[in-house]
């Protein structure tokens, strides 16, 4: 009777799970290559760029009627990023190994 | 025959209910948009509680990183592609199953719930095989931990500080442990999500139980796609 899902989302659906798979196999073919330091950039890449498809088409972000919901997604990965960049920010610049 | 169908009375579209609406929304747009935004909050705590063990897990590559990449190699990457193939696979038949609730497609929808599940329990299978092999080469960390004369990938006269290896080891387990303990409750709320399918809860008008498992089971496969790179693929080329 009604149709509130616009067009058909399956063929986002099948390109975008054809793109996750993609990126999967792109992630275990890079790692065998030597990228020397850009190694784990380019994993990390994959990653979140496999990461976002899945929270934007699958989790359905992309179409989030509701700026509140968009903003606790924002705060989250800000607060994700205080945790890891801070820290890592302080690990890195500081003498403090337990090597030695 | 057009005295009957006159005797029903034309009510406009407003006066229409779903049953499924509660009293304190005043709209069903309403109330699934404060179902995800519930969902949405518990997944914000659900990232800062895996990410603190990321954390770590930075620290302590960045101090042993040869370590961690020897004790890396050691696991079986081809089964850890192929279980974060198994999860993608399920995250598609996740939104397959609410497209089908969506366009009252009961059987699609059961087959999807049925499908999601299997390659749930095809993803734990495998993580039972991965944990056997570690179980066998005595790399749990422990009283039986072995992890001796191992080249550093990157450095192959050096061998690997077992301490740190077994650092290493910690966090793979109690990392792919988490997750898989994430995958054991998805599947729960999907068996429970399956059951109200079969009973015929979900229509288009109302799938949100749908939508929000989906959310959760998405999110599950979020941590996952950053645990492959980051567990099994350290230091791998040749």
């Amino acid at each position: 009777m009604h149709d509130h899902s616009k067009s058909s989302p399956l063929k986002t659906y099948f390109i975008v799970w054809g793109a996750l798979l993609l990126g999967t196999f792109l992630t275990y073919e890079a790692a065998l290559i030597d990228l020397g330091p850009f190694n784990p950039v380019v994993a990390l890449a994959i990653a979140t760029t496999k990461a976002l498809l899945v929270a934007l088409f699958f989790m359905h972000l992309k179409n989030a009627s509701e700026r509140l919901l968009k903003l606790v997604v924002a705060s989250t990965l800000f607060f994700l990023m205080i945790l890891l960049f801070l820290t890592m920010t302080d690990y890195i610049s500081r003498p403090w190994t337990l090597t030695s | 025959m057009s005295d009957s169908q006159a005797v029903v009375p034309t009510s406009s579209h407003d006066d229409i209910h779903s049953p499924a609406l509660r009293h304190h929304f005043a709209t069903e747009e309403q109330q699934r948009d404060s179902s995800s935004l519930g969902m949405w909050i518990f997944l914000a705590t659900e990232v800062m509680f895996f990410g603190g063990l990321f954390c770590a897990y930075l620290i302590y590559r960045h101090w042993y990183f040869g370590d961690f990449g020897a004790a890396s190699k050691s696991i079986n990457a081809l089964l850890g592609g192929v279980n974060t193939a198994v999860l993608i696979c399920s995250s598609l038949t996740v939104v397959l199953a609410i497209w089908a609730a969506q366009t009252a497609r009961r059987g699609i929808m059961l087959a999807m719930l049925a499908l999601t599940m299997l390659f749930g329990l095809t993803f734990l299978g495998i993580k039972g095989v991965e944990y056997k092999d570690k179980f066998e080469e005595h790399h749990v960390p422990g009283a039986t931990f072995s992890f001796e004369k191992v080249p550093i990938p990157s450095h192959p006269d050096q061998y690997a500080n077992p301490q740190h290896a077994q650092i290493f080891f910690a966090l793979y387990f109690i990392m792919t442990g988490l997750h898989a303990l994430h995958m054991v409750v998805g599947l729960g709320i999907f068996s429970w999500l399956f059951w109200a399918a079969w009973k015929g809860r979900f229509t288009p008008d109302y799938h949100t139980p749908l939508e929000i498992g989906g959310l959760y089971w998405h999110f599950v496969d979020i941590v996952w796609i950053y645990l492959f790179p980051l567990l099994y693929l350290i230091d791998r080329h040749p």
